[in-house]
């Protein structure tokens, strides 16, 4: 039951992971039986570059408490550079967000390798912590969007 | 810099440069404002024939589409065409290039330092035959005219950045200065003293002043917009017609993304957004339109104020692409439109940039 306490409700965090590397991280934190919250809510994409930046805004309009963009280490891209063009993209929305007086601390960009099912057990573990101080995002009731 | 005195008014020297490119056969084509005499209507007009210059108006102070969108296609037939361009057109114009849209090859480029335009209501309202004589005894003047689009009046980038010809006009004279080799090339023969001479800095300068000062206040003006209360104000009256994406001299694509069936939207949507909101916006999506519009081209905004211009609800758009333009671009110090060759910001990427985003 989702409680409108701020400090105990379950935030909702869209998540957009690789295929290549964030997402088998997700499976690999899986695998190792590591903890991590029910807030993060997976969507496996095939390169971090794929997700246009609306694909956030929507999330992020549509009531989403954080939105999370999972993508391979910079260099490590599966297909070579689309992560560096996923880091410019990430950099102008939020630079758009602050712009405007969004909260961009609802936006966050991760970089988290096949490997690191911890890290990924961590990051989603630090974030809905984060999130559930922010409280929830004010586009959950807001209607004229 | 080769420049070449104008006897006359910067208009009746430009008018004559473009007939004798024509009748010279230098240029196939002429792209420039039209005033008809008559009616005293204007528009863009593409012009073949020298005698069509009567009716030219190379500076007047109106835009009725920015004219780097409507070269794209044009410049792109293989007819050489002498355009006479706003700075902020021709900046639309080389971002057009760089995506593709356009091409330099067959172009000879002319613009001035600009004194800004008018909106189109002053057109319609039929008030432009009396504002343009007081725009030019003013412009000469370094003084800002009133009634101008709000965009002008803050705009810093009104010295042409990439022009072969550029004109600048003072108390003191008009002049046409030279940019480029196509430049020296495509005047060859035409009648005007040849002087050294460079665009007036302090005339510059006293404009900068001017504008910086009304950037500042249209800036301030768009901060209680802010935040997403701000933000459902101002695009609350949003009709969702799109037109801000039409007349975007940025904006090419013939299938916008917001236009396909992504966001053509069906029952079991409105019935979920009904359930989770009890209510729903009409046209829906208004604020992710704008803010999915900043994302894929407000670090190329060339500020020409277009969109706000052709808002029936009067949003003043433009004024929030600038700001947030500015920072976007920024970001990469990146100047839409500075130059043909400066990559597009998403195009290209450095291996060690932009620290820790996350």
């Amino acid at each position: 039951m989702i409680s409108d306490k701020h400090d105990d409700f379950t935030p909702r965090i869209t998540s957009f992971l690789c295929k290549w590397c964030s997402y088998t991280g997700a499976d690999l934190a899986g695998t190792n039986r590591l903890q991590y919250p029910t807030s993060i809510i997976p969507i496996q994409v095939m390169c971090s570059s794929r997700v246009d930046p609306v694909f956030l805004i929507k999330a992020f309009l549509s009531g989403s408490d954080g939105v999370l963009m999972g993508g391979c280490h910079p260099g490590d891209c599966h297909y070579e550079t689309g992560n560096y063009h996923t880091r410019r993209r990430f950099a102008i929305l939020k630079e758009i967000f602050d712009s405007l007086g969004l909260e961009s601390d609802r936006l966050k960009l991760s970089w988290i390798s096949a490997s690191e099912g911890p890290k990924f057990a961590q990051v989603s573990n630090e974030y809905t912590e984060q999130i559930r101080k922010m409280g929830k995002n004010p586009t959950r009731k807001s209607v004229f969007l | 810099m080769n420049s070449i005195v104008m006897k006359q008014d910067a208009s009746t020297a430009i008018r004559e440069l473009l007939a004798y490119l024509l009748s010279s056969s230098r240029v196939d084509a002429v792209l420039t404002m039209r005033q008809v005499p008559e009616t005293g209507s204007c528009d863009l007009g593409l012009i073949t024939d020298p005698s069509g210059m009567v009716e030219a108006e190379p500076f007047l102070p109106v835009m009725t589409a920015n004219a780097g969108q409507a070269l794209s296609s044009i410049s792109m037939s293989g007819k050489r065409i002498a355009a006479v361009l706003k700075p902020c057109e021709l900046r639309g114009f080389t971002e057009r290039v760089k995506r593709e849209q356009g091409s330099f090859d067959n172009l000879l480029t002319i613009s001035s330092i600009c004194g800004g335009v008018f909106p189109l209501e002053k057109v319609i309202s039929g008030d432009l035959e009396k504002l343009v004589p007081r725009y030019i005894e003013k412009t000469a003047r370094a003084e800002a005219p009133r009634g101008l689009r709000e965009t002008c009046k803050a705009c810093e980038e009104f010295v042409p950045m990439n022009a072969d010809i550029s004109v600048s006009v003072t108390e003191h004279g008009s002049l046409m200065h030279l940019h480029s080799d196509r430049a020296e090339e495509y005047t060859e023969g035409f009648e005007g003293e040849r002087i050294e001479a460079r665009a007036d800095q302090s005339h510059i300068d006293r404009m900068m002043k001017s504008r910086s000062a009304a950037k500042g206040k249209l800036f301030q003006s768009l901060e209680k917009s802010s935040g997403l209360d701000g933000l459902v104000d101002l695009f609350g009256k949003c009709v969702g017609c799109h037109g801000c994406s039409r007349v975007c001299p940025i904006c090419y694509c013939q299938h916008c993304d917001f236009e396909s069936i992504n966001f053509d939207y069906n029952q079991p949507y409105f019935q979920e957004s009904l359930e989770a909101r009890g209510a729903l916006r009409l046209p829906p999506d208004t604020i992710l339109f704008q803010l999915g519009r900043l994302t894929h081209m407000s670090f190329s905004c060339v500020g020409c104020g277009m969109c706000s211009d052709v808002c029936p609800v009067s949003i003043p758009v433009a004024g929030i692409f600038k700001k947030t333009g500015e920072r976007t671009a920024g970001l990469f110090d990146y100047v839409p439109g500075r130059d043909s060759e400066e990559p597009i910001p998403v195009m290209v990427f450095k291996e060690e940039e932009l620290g820790d985003i996350g």
